[in-house]
């Protein structure tokens, strides 16, 4: 919907303004929304390596359409900040043509879903090069934007993409939650010598995490491919990601009025899965519950669960409780589009039936 | 809309007499109107006035015309008629609005009335005022009160450079650079070294020894010529059927062979199918299936080099059909905008698997596109070396001095098959491929242009092609015989590091090929 907006900000320059919801005068925390996260991620890999470049549409004049890339038109200039047609093919081939001489893009899709238009320059040429050089082009891109449902857009609008990029070999794809997350996730994408898709979510760049000091670093980044413990727990690991793993922490919250002690997982990154953390986990509470935003069948939860069984079966004391979005095209009406995604509601059941404390709704289907 | 308002005021008009088959016309004009239009014209009628405002200064009442008018158009079967409505009515425009009515009646017959021909391409100022021009995002127009369409295609088509006729002579003023001996010679050796070795891959394929095979029959010359006149330096995304430039910059008959059998000396560890050569060293590419991705990728990539200030452009081929992908109109129009020095030769060979040109585009070729997108082009004879030497030579310069992106169009025919996949006798004549092959061939042609210079001789001629013969006879034997890549090629390389989970597959997959080594082949090393 945001691409019927096509308005050029005013040719003021606009000063960067790092707007913080609240300021914590502790030494040790302070806030920060996953958009400044972004952004500071952005400027500090800019500033340190002169071979990255960003390239979508709208990062520049109009400072971003979720203004992720706000004020870095003016400082870099429009060589490293391009503004483009409209052509999602067009700039990934470009930018994946980029990366084969050795520059650094990272190319903003305005949502995933329009990523698709561009998904042969995705998958056959920047996630199989590498392979099919022999080692001799390397592919060092990020492609980013929101991936997931945001609220009332539609069907066209709200899908979300991870199982279909996770399945690629070639291909790393991180999926960040927090403030933390998102800022130490995406400067190791920029920093990695592979391809990297960096799912975020639309709804959380508004939403503020307390960062340490230790975040705020220039050198700090995140290593790929370990998840993280939101919250220890005993009796039944959730697993999720992105906008899910707040729903989940929610559902923690309600389950521990009810005696239930449940470990939330922040999975962090789709590819490579964090297989070891997942099943240590599962080996300590013996129950499984995946949550994710997208289509169900082939989804993240399958493979999850498919791995679970395949290296701690023997630990689990129930079957893994598998929530995903239904299995429609996102429809737009508000109740109907609430009801076709995850709430906190089902998270809290689902884990209940996992720890035998309530019956399935759907004994009989 | 306007027209509709007419429509609602003075029915009358629909119904006036029409000269053939007027009661069917009627009967159907009537029916559509009162079913179809009539719901339409009425919530239009509101905002009617506004619009009739705005159209009466634009210039195409008849598309909107025709949309509204004409759900059937298998019914009015003057289809081109509209424009030719427009020659008639330019002169006065608002007589147009007046005889609304007429218009529907006379489209009917458009076929019967020779049409005036459409205005070609380049507008002529008598007619307008030239102190009438508006501004709108993009520049200021001109403006002018007759309804002018850009004709769809000229009479006369774009011409074409050559520089020798069919005999190897050079046409009187013809203009093109100047040859050396040395590089002369260069070019017809490796034209012939690129025949025999297509002839001799292709029969391997059938023979069974190597599983797929593409030629360049046919395209030799602008195989061959241009990687003649681009330097080392210049990046190369091949689409797959110029292995010649490959040859040019030194690529041996063994490392082809070692490609197209996989074996451990391939470059390529054997990841790729055959003719998907690749070369670091040689600034080429590695070649991709899916067609046409390396259009944008050029455009990046010579937008890189324009950032490094490199006096080197990147060159990026395609063919024919090739044009017809998305990513043709985004590689090039994205490369002007961003005024990238990619050099896109398209091959236009005339077929593309079994589609010919006629089905593929109704342009006047690939040249012409070039202009929508702002792009300097150029119509060569692709099977004219000396044209296509001096011609890529020159656009090279522009398009590393100007830093902007040029589009070569080089004609010529593809003598073999699409592929070992493909039986091209299967969709066009026996006596059209002969042709080309003997009479049009670059090589013969060239030759005796070389050999009246004194260059060359019959018997070495002949001594180049038995050696070149044995030479790759050789290089297949040696190939067929050579290991192939080791196991561990196949995990390294997907990432810039071995991933954990691939460490743990391979550890897999070696303990079990020691508890079953029968099972394991014996040309894989470990």
């Amino acid at each position: 919907m945001l691409k019927i907006l096509r308005q050029k900000a005013a040719a003021a320059p606009l000063l960067r303004t790092v707007v913080l919801s609240s300021r914590n005068y502790s030494a040790s925390a302070k806030e920060m929304t996953v958009r400044e996260a972004l952004n500071s991620a952005l400027d500090e890999e800019m500033s340190a390596d002169h071979r990255v470049f960003l390239m979508g549409e709208e990062v520049g004049e109009y400072q971003g359409a979720y203004k992720v890339t706000q004020g870095l038109l003016q400082k870099y200039g429009p060589e490293r900040v391009v503004d483009t047609p409209i052509t999602e093919a067009g700039f990934t081939g470009i930018g994946v043509g980029a990366a084969y001489y050795g520059l650094r893009p990272v190319v903003e899709f305005m949502t995933f879903n329009f990523a698709m238009q561009a998904i042969d320059n995705i998958i056959n040429s920047a996630a199989k090069t590498n392979y099919m050089s022999s080692g001799n082009i390397s592919v060092p891109i990020v492609f980013r934007g929101p991936n997931g449902a945001a609220a009332g857009v539609g069907a066209q609008h709200s899908q979300c993409y991870a199982a279909w990029y996770g399945a690629i070999p070639g291909l790393k794809v991180l999926t960040p939650y927090s403030s933390e997350d998102a800022h130490g996730l995406l400067k190791a994408a920029i920093r990695d010598p592979d391809p990297v898709v960096f799912l975020e979510n639309e709804l959380l760049y508004g939403e503020s995490f307390p960062v340490s000091e230790e975040v705020l670093d220039a050198g700090f980044s995140t290593p790929i491919g370990k998840a993280k413990i939101e919250k220890e727990g005993k009796d039944v690991s959730i697993v999720a990601f992105s906008k899910m793993v707040g729903f989940s922490l929610k559902a923690a919250e309600i389950l521990a009025k009810d005696g239930i002690d449940a470990e939330v997982i922040n999975l962090r990154s789709i590819r490579p899965l964090d297989r070891s953390m997942i099943n240590a986990s599962v080996r300590k509470t013996n129950r499984l519950v995946t949550v994710e935003e997208g289509f169900p069948q082939h989804g993240v939860g399958a493979e999850i669960c498919a791995l679970i069984v395949e290296d701690s079966f023997d630990y689990l004391d129930a079957p893994v409780e598998r929530i995903a979005g239904a299995d429609v095209p996102m429809p737009y009406a508000a109740n109907l589009e609430r009801m076709a995604l995850p709430q906190v509601e089902d998270i809290v059941r689902a884990t209940k039936r996992a720890c035998y404390r309530s019956i399935p709704m759907s004994a009989s289907t | 809309m306007h027209l509709i308002c007419h429509y609602i005021h003075e029915p009358l008009y629909m119904f006036s007499p029409i000269t053939h088959t007027h009661t069917q016309h009627k009967h159907l004009v009537s029916n559509l109107f009162w079913k179809r239009f009539f719901p339409m014209s009425i919530c239009r009628l509101a905002r009617s006035r506004t619009i009739t405002r705005f159209l009466k200064t634009k210039i195409c009442p008849f598309e909107i015309h025709e949309r509204l008018i004409t759900p059937n158009y298998s019914f009015f079967h003057a289809c081109s008629s509209y424009k030719t409505l427009a020659g008639n009515f330019t002169r006065k425009p608002h007589e147009l609005w007046d005889k609304t009515a007429n218009i529907l009646a006379f489209r009917r017959f458009e076929s019967a009335r020779a049409g005036e021909q459409a205005e070609a391409v380049s507008y002529t100022d008598d007619d307008e005022d030239e102190n009438q021009s508006i501004d709108f995002p993009g520049g200021r127009v001109t403006f002018t009160p007759q309804i002018k369409f850009i004709s769809e295609s000229t009479d006369k088509r774009v011409p074409c450079y050559r520089v020798l006729d069919d005999d190897g002579y050079p046409f009187a003023g013809s203009r093109s650079e100047q040859v050396d001996k040395e590089t002369a010679l260069k070019m017809y050796k490796s034209m012939v070294t690129l025949q025999i070795m297509d002839h001799i891959f292709y029969e391997a394929q059938r023979q069974g020894r190597i599983s797929f095979y593409m030629t360049s029959m046919g395209e030799e010359a602008i195989n061959i010529a241009t990687a003649a006149a681009l330097s080392p330096d210049d990046i190369i995304l091949p689409q797959y059927r110029e292995p010649g430039i490959l040859l040019w910059r030194g690529f041996t008959i063994e490392e082809f062979a070692n490609q197209l059998f996989g074996t451990k000396n391939d470059a390529g560890k054997g990841r790729q199918m055959p003719v998907h050569y690749g070369s670091k060293k040689h600034n080429f590419v590695t070649v991709s299936s899916p067609i046409a991705t390396q259009l944008p990728q050029a455009a990046g990539i010579a937008y890189s080099l324009k950032m490094d200030n490199k006096e080197a452009c990147a060159v990026a081929f395609t063919g024919d059909g090739g044009t017809s992908e998305g990513d043709f109109h985004a590689g090039l129009n994205f490369a002007a905008v961003m005024e990238a020095p990619v050099l896109f030769i398209c091959r236009n060979n005339g077929w593309a698997i079994s589609t010919p040109i006629s089905d593929q585009f109704r342009s006047d070729g690939v040249v012409v596109k070039g202009q929508a997108y702002g792009i300097r082009s150029i119509r060569i004879d692709g099977n004219d070396t000396l044209a296509v030497y001096s011609a890529i030579r020159a656009a090279r310069e522009m398009v590393i001095r100007e830093q902007k992106p040029i589009l070569v169009e080089a004609l010529t025919y593809r003598v073999g098959h699409h592929s070992t996949s493909d039986d091209s006798t299967k969709y066009r004549p026996l006596n059209e491929i002969e042709y080309w092959k003997t009479a049009r061939n670059p090589l013969g042609r060239y030759r005796k242009w070389v050999q009246r210079n004194g260059w060359w001789t019959d018997e070495e001629e002949t001594e180049l092609r038995g050696s070149i013969r044995k030479q790759v006879m050789n290089a297949i034997q040696v190939a067929d015989k050579t290991e192939k890549p080791s196991l561990k090629e196949l995990f390294t390389d997907v990432y810039d590091r071995l991933p954990l989970n691939l460490h743990e597959q391979e550890k897999s997959l070696r303990e079990t090929i020691k508890r079953h080594e029968q099972d394991f082949p014996a040309d894989v090393p470990l």
